[in-house]
């Protein structure tokens, strides 16, 4: 899992038919000191995530599981919204 | 898997199924000298560890099930499945 950042929504009309109705979310990948690392990727939002705000997110099959089908084609999903980050170890 | 050290840990009240009651850790990415590498991830913690701690960090899902012993667990993908006491380089 990555910590990222809700930076847009992605609307799409035509798609397979197990991401219908949901919702596609863009998310800048984010270090523990919540700075952009890397390119922004496109997710599947089931928790409702608002733009701006800082989540965790995990890639690959388990991703597409948070979609209630058995099968579906998503590789990545929002895991959790980050109420706070507790770093204690310095680098 | 990987090695890390636990640096932090995450608050967030609002999961996805799977990660209800789980406590999610930050982890570093390090080498076998302890040096940090890379950027830093997330995992499940299974092993009550602490910030501090050495751990030894799986990313692939049929593990992390076996990790967390709940195989209706389809989202969890990274989980920590050990603390290191000791690394011996030959």
């Amino acid at each position: 899992m990555k910590f990222g950042k809700i930076t847009g929504r992605v609307v799409s009309t035509q798609k397979v038919a197990s991401f219908e109705g949901l919702k596609l979310v863009l998310v800048q990948p984010l270090d523990e000191k919540r700075e952009p690392v890397g390119d922004a990727i496109v997710a599947v939002d089931t928790l409702q995530a608002d733009v701006g705000q800082v989540v965790y997110f995990e890639t690959s099959k388990e991703a597409g599981r948070v979609i209630e089908t058995e099968m579906n084609p998503c590789d990545a999903a929002v895991m959790g919204i980050v109420d706070d980050i507790n770093i204690t170890e310095n680098k | 898997m990987k090695l890390g050290k636990v640096i932090g840990t995450v608050v967030s009240t609002i999961k996805a199924k799977g990660y209800e009651a789980r406590k999610i850790l930050v982890i570093q990415p390090v080498d076998p000298a302890g040096l940090f590498i890379g950027t830093s991830f997330l995992a499940i913690d299974t092993v009550q560890a602490g910030v501090g701690d050495t751990v030894l960090t799986i990313e692939e899902g049929n593990s992390a099930r076996q990790a967390v012993q709940d195989k209706d667990a389809f989202t969890v993908k990274t989980v920590v499945a050990g603390i290191v006491d000791e690394i011996a380089q030959g």
